[in-house]
């Protein structure tokens, strides 16, 4: 009855619990009034004493669901042992908090997040934590957190990070262009000199003028003149060669070319001096320079040399023929030093010229006297190579051969006038009125005591034939005459029909008869009969006789001094004299021209440089130097007038 | 006109001389063709600059002419208008 004695303690227990509920009971006995006592069959039946006894309850603090029999080996004694000491704790209820410390991370943070989210609350948190905590400590770590919240706030967090993109749509592009015509561009470079400068302005200047010109009222004919001109100027260009669209140039090259050729003559010309001449003992020499021929006159002979007086190296040559038998034509060529080459003027005549003379005052003009007896006027600046005036038989030319004529003076109504000498014995005053010859007879030469009685009583006059003559170069109506006879004559343009004077001069026609320059009162004159005889004009007999040896061509005096004049002999020499060094024989004699039988017709001086000219009948005309004994001047001007006064004075005797 | 033309060609035709006209490009010519453009292009270059030159000293004045001597020949210029005449002439010593 293992029952009963459970029960027996547990009744016990029961009984407590009995004698509480009893108690209880007992309390609520009034209730349970009625209850009677029951004793169960089962009940264990106690003695009395056993009723009695007493039993001692303890409260103790014991687990009573605490093993107390645990055990457990102890390896140094070896053998299982009970434990002293149990556990006699007995949880009955445990439930897990969410309460967390306030000081570690995950509170701070949490009170950073509830800071942010309620601003307000926020400082009624940090007061109520201020006032919830008594050390400064945790006042201070108060205040620290607001700061740090804003910063913490920023702070992305690492392992909740959130990217977000948006992706826009881009609009597709398209490409629009536009092309414009370029502008048109030209390259232009130019330098800014003066000389550009200088040419703008005078065009300007130019064109004003124009403008000026063209509001005048006259420039209705001379526009209708100047396109007429105009045409004719165009149509001659566009026929024209390549060549004479630079005729300057080609002229100007064609001097450059020839001064290389004949590059030592013109050395020579200009600058060599015959130092020999101081051993010559007063003799000189003529250097020959340049040879000027020119094909088409080869066959004629020289007739006249004439240097022009503005352009000193500008001479011209006339060519026809002495030879009564071969006449034909004549030609007119002007030579310049500077192209030996070639003529710068050619004209050509058909009858042979005899004579020319060029216009002091207008260089341009050149008088000529024909074989035929014409006379003409050339001008230089007309193209043509035909005369712009000539005579004709109408206009009273002469009947025989022109052999000399000269320029005068302008007459009073300014018009040109030149004079003609001719074997018919008529010297010929021309004048050119309105574009036209017009003759007046000046002298006739009649020939003294030789009037014949010609059929039916008339008288004949024979007339002697004029082949040159000479103008006093101060007195103005005087010049001298030489005739076929020998005969020079005196005469006056104011008296027509009586000479001044007449000297039996040679016995020969007189070739040519020149006043001196310097000294008014000699002239001389040279002929075929071999002598040069220079005289006083008024005195009959001459001062000084030269017999040559030759027929004497012709005879100039020089330029640059009063005594000193040269001769030419057909036997091809060149005398010079100088009457104040010697008075009986040449200076100079000088074989001048290459071949024999070539005869001198000419000479000349150039009135600057120290040349002479020669001229020959085969057409040559040779350009020769003096060498300075021949070119010998007087030291004074004065002293040239009274040189050949003491000459003369000395002189007459060795006559 | 045509004396010049002559005189010209009568320079020409010696043995001494060979010349050529241009105008920019060459008209005229004694020279084989290589040679005449040559010449031509660098003369006209040297011609300019000459005149150039002389007209800037003095506007009023230019060029007539050139003239450069060199050992084997001496090479003549003349400008005129628009055309330059060039001859080359061999020394005669």
């Amino acid at each position: 009855m293992l029952l009963a004695m459970a029960i027996a303690p547990y009744r016990a227990t029961r009984l407590q619990d009995e004698d509480v509920s009893t108690e209880v009971g007992e309390g609520l006995d009034e209730w349970a009034a009625g209850k009677i006592l029951v004793k169960p069959p089962d009940q264990l039946e106690l003695t009395e004493a056993e009723l009695k006894e007493e039993f001692t309850r303890i409260l103790t603090a014991n687990n009573p669901h605490a093993p107390q029999n645990i055990v457990r080996y102890s390896f140094k004694e070896r053998t299982y042992k009970p434990i002293s000491y149990v556990d006699q704790m007995a949880i009955h209820f445990s439930l897990n908090g969410n309460m967390i410390l306030k000081d570690s991370d995950e509170g701070r943070r949490q009170n950073a997040r509830l800071s942010i989210e309620a601003g307000n609350t926020e400082d009624i948190q940090e007061e109520a934590e201020e006032a919830g905590t008594a050390e400064v400590a945790e006042a201070a770590e108060a205040e620290e957190p607001p700061p740090l919240r804003p910063k913490e706030r920023k702070l992305a967090n690492q392992f909740n990070f959130i990217e977000r993109a948006s992706k826009t749509l881009n609009n597709p592009l398209r490409d629009r262009a536009c092309q414009s015509e370029p502008t048109p561009c030209k390259n232009f470079s130019a330098t800014a000199n003066q000389w550009e400068i200088y040419d703008a302005y005078v065009e300007e200047l130019q064109k004003m003028e124009k403008s000026k010109e063209k509001e005048k009222p006259r420039a209705h004919i001379a526009k209708k003149e100047e396109k007429r001109r105009g045409r004719k100027s165009t149509s001659l260009e566009s026929q024209s060669d390549d060549i004479t669209k630079v005729s300057k140039a080609a002229k100007i090259m064609e001097r450059m070319v020839n001064q290389n050729t004949f590059d030592d003559i013109a050395q020579d010309f200009k600058y060599f001096e015959d130092a020999s001449d101081e051993y010559r003992d007063q003799q000189g020499t003529l250097l020959p320079l340049w040879k000027f021929q020119y094909d088409k006159t080869k066959r004629l002979a020289v007739t006249a040399i004439s240097w022009n007086p503005k352009y000193k190296d500008l001479f011209a040559v006339g060519y026809g023929s002495y030879d009564f038998m071969k006449q034909s034509r004549g030609m007119l060529l002007l030579y310049t030093m500077k192209n030996p080459s070639f003529p710068e003027y050619i004209f050509s005549s058909e009858s042979g010229i005899m004579c020319l003379d060029i216009h002091n005052a207008h260089p341009h003009l050149v008088a000529v006297g024909f074989y035929d007896g014409n006379v003409a006027i050339y001008n230089l600046k007309k193209p043509s190579s035909q005369p712009s005036y000539k005579s004709s038989a109408k206009s009273g030319k002469h009947t025989d051969p022109v052999w000399q004529v000269k320029w005068q003076k302008d007459d009073m109504d300014n018009n040109l006038n030149f004079f003609s000498v001719s074997s018919d014995g008529r010297i010929v005053s021309w004048t050119l009125v309105k574009n036209e010859l017009v003759h007046t007879d000046v002298i006739k030469l009649s020939v003294e005591g030789t009037t014949m009685q010609g059929p039916e009583g008339l008288q004949l006059q024979t007339l002697g034939c004029g082949t040159s003559f000479d103008f006093h170069k101060k007195i103005d109506y005087l010049f001298l005459v030489g005739t076929e006879e020998g005969k020079i004559y005196k005469c006056s343009k104011c008296y027509s029909s009586q000479f001044l004077d007449v000297f039996e001069a040679h016995h020969m026609a007189v070739d040519a008869v020149s006043w001196n320059p310097y000294h008014t009162k000699v002239f001389i004159s040279c002929s075929s009969d071999w002598t040069v005889k220079i005289w006083d004009h008024t005195i009959k007999t001459p001062m000084f006789i030269y017999d040559l040896n030759s027929a004497v061509g012709d005879v100039a005096w020089s330029p640059y001094s009063s005594t000193v004049f040269a001769a030419v002999t057909t036997d091809g020499k060149a005398h010079v004299f100088d009457l104040s060094v010697n008075k009986y024989e040449a200076i100079c004699t000088q074989v001048v021209v290459a071949k024999k039988k070539n005869k001198i017709t000419h000479v000349q001086f150039n009135p600057v440089y120290p040349v002479v000219i020669i001229g020959d009948d085969r057409g040559h005309v040779t350009c020769l130097k003096l060498s300075p004994n021949l070119r010998r001047m007087p030291k004074q001007p004065a002293v040239q007038l009274a040189a050949p006064d003491k000459v003369l004075h000395n002189g007459s005797e060795g006559i | 006109g045509a004396g010049k033309s002559r005189a010209l060609m009568q320079i020409f035709s010696e043995e001494i001389m060979e010349g050529l006209i241009t105008f920019g490009i060459p008209i005229r010519t004694t020279f084989d063709n290589s040679t005449t453009v040559q010449y031509a292009g660098l003369l006209q270059q040297l011609t300019m600059k000459a005149r150039s030159t002389v007209r800037d000293i003095d506007p009023r004045n230019d060029l007539t002419f050139l003239r450069i001597r060199s050992k084997k020949h001496e090479i003549m210029v003349a400008p005129e208008n628009e055309y330059l005449l060039i001859v080359i002439q061999k020394p005669c010593e």
